[in-house]
């Protein structure tokens, strides 16, 4: 097979599409008003605002004064945990509810209130990468202030219970916080019939740019600010709007919500079949759930190498993936979340994440599937450790 | 990150992959759990070492350092090899990200551990020559 590119890292970042970029364009030339002034061009914006505003809202179910634009994921995550952890400390309750494999956004910023006197309970997932409601119910306390799970887990795919966490938090009258980074364009959310409280989205995983993203916050949370200034969002957060950025993420989310079955049906057929070839490969496994899953999500170990070559390889053959090793976190351990559904560190190192889309062709899972299966085989002819897997020795004993 | 493309190089063709079935001296340092493994085969004749080979589990830092550091010691008197430091490596590949810099530690030291099996092999004790070959007991980045 030629030669050719292809981009399976969709989970990581997206390609601004055509109809977003064209929608986006106006207001980073003509219409370059901010959305406070009072003539044309600043109306023009506050206009395109509003309008997104309602794009958005509409696409997950909510009520359009219940959309916040901020710069991305990490800050809608931000601010929903850390000032939902301030609305609890003022009555008392100092309890924070999440699981062992949320996304660094959240993960990091329940570490920072551990560190200011909040007690986090880390729910486990089980070896599919998925949450059990009953031991959500099981760690809500008296004080606890918040539970925040992820929709759908940015490394293995998998699709969490949300209703049914969303029931628990209901009923025991606990905030609920979602970050959907992953899950908004690939799967139906209703804000309102999940009974979440709290939910973070992001434009550049669903081709709009980076640096725009969202927090629903539904009537009656009332959290306060994380960005304190101007009375820009209802004087929610400060900043003056990133109105292209606004407008792109509502384009954006319009196109990829506007037929979800279909997508859903398009991507799982090609993500089956690169599942099915690629764990044809000796010594290989699939990570998280095959079912409850991203459409577009494969995660799969190679035991015996390691994932930065593979991906280095990958990449020499015009193949763009992502690894859960520890080489390319930048970290000890590899991926926290392989960790969680029971790998052990030498497998986990040996992970391929690949994340399709739209863009996705049947020639480029043909492609990956040529590449991958020879790559593997040549990292493995002079891997060492390939050498002991092979005479059955017990490699992760040490 | 950026890897250089001297790096890039030695990763895309290493030199000098494979085994040496009669070798005079194997060495093997680093471990799974880390996420890398090095394995050096040489031959030596007369006191030169005349081939030299290696098996790498590990990112593109640690089989490019691999295959640079069996590049600086190959035809070179076994005096002259066991003096290859970590930094000659990291220079001799136009840099590595400091993330990486473990991995030329670790070929130094899969050197070092093929050179003392040689030693060990020829009824020479190895630690008044070569030190101490301390195994990381942490992994490292």
């Amino acid at each position: 097979m030629e030669k050719r590119f292809v981009y399976a890292d969709n989970s990581a970042t997206t390609r601004i599409t055509e109809p977003v970029l064209e929608a986006m364009m106006p207001y980073l030339t003509e219409h370059y008003g901010n959305a406070s002034s009072i003539y044309g061009i600043g109306m023009d914006s506050a206009r395109a605002i509003l309008k997104s505003r309602e794009t958005v809202a509409k696409a997950i179910g909510a009520k359009t004064s219940e959309i916040y634009f901020t710069s991305g994921g990490s800050e809608a995550d931000n601010w929903a945990i850390k000032c939902a952890a301030d609305v609890g400390a003022k009555k008392g309750k100092r309890h924070i509810v999440t699981t062992v494999f949320e996304h660094h956004a959240v993960l990091h910023t329940c570490e920072y209130l551990e560190k200011h006197g909040f007690e986090v309970t880390y729910v486990p997932v089980d070896e599919m990468g998925l949450v059990h409601p009953e031991e959500i119910e099981k760690a809500i306390r008296d004080d606890t202030c918040l539970v925040t799970v992820m929709f759908a887990n940015n490394e293995i795919g998998t699709i969490q219970p949300i209703a049914e966490i969303g029931a628990i938090c209901r009923s025991k009258k606990v905030l609920f916080h979602t970050d959907a980074v992953q899950a908004v364009g690939n799967v139906e959310i209703d804000v309102a019939a999940m009974n979440i409280d709290l939910l973070s989205m992001s434009g550049h995983k669903i081709h709009a740019p980076k640096g725009i993203g969202a927090l629903y916050m539904r009537t009656g949370v009332n959290l306060p600010n994380l960005i304190h200034g101007g009375a820009q969002e209802r004087s929610k957060r400060a900043g003056t709007e990133n109105v292209a950025g606004i407008v792109a993420l509502a384009k954006a989310i319009e196109l990829c919500t506007a037929d979800i079955p279909a997508k859903q049906k398009k991507l799982s057929a090609m993500r089956d079949r690169l599942i099915a070839e690629l764990t044809k490969i000796p010594e290989s496994r699939l990570n998280g759930d095959p079912k409850k899953r991203l459409a577009g999500n494969i995660n799969i170990s190679f035991r015996g190498i390691e994932g930065e070559s593979l991906l280095l390889s990958l990449d020499l053959e015009g193949i763009c993936a992502s690894s859960g090793s520890a080489c390319t976190s930048g970290s000890l351990d590899p991926s926290h979340v392989l960790l969680a559904i029971g790998l052990p560190h030498s497998t986990a190192h040996g992970s391929l994440r690949l994340s399709l889309s739209d863009d996705t062709t049947e020639e480029d899972v043909d492609y990956i599937i040529e590449k991958v299966p020879k790559i593997v085989e040549k990292l493995r002819a002079m891997s060492p450790l390939w050498e002991r897997i092979l005479r059955d020795e017990d490699i992760d004993a040490e | 990150m950026i890897y250089s493309e001297k790096v890039m190089d030695h990763f895309a063709n290493p030199r000098n992959v494979g085994e040496i079935p009669d070798a005079d001296g194997v060495g093997e340092v680093g471990n799974a759990k880390c996420g890398d493994i090095m394995k050096m085969y040489i031959k030596v004749d007369d006191g030169i070492i005349t081939d030299v080979k290696f098996k790498t589990f590990g990112c593109g830092a640690a089989v490019a350092t691999s295959s640079m550091a069996t590049e600086l010691i190959k035809g070179k008197p076994i005096e002259e090899a066991m003096k290859l430091t970590n930094s000659a490596v990291v220079e001799a590949l136009d840099g590595l990200p400091t993330v990486k810099l473990h991995c030329s530690v670790l070929a130094e030291q899969a050197i070092h551990a093929a050179l003392s099996d040689y030693y060990t092999r020829q009824g020479v004790d190895p630690k008044p020559i070569l030190g101490e070959v301390a195994p990381p007991d942490t992994c490292e980045i």
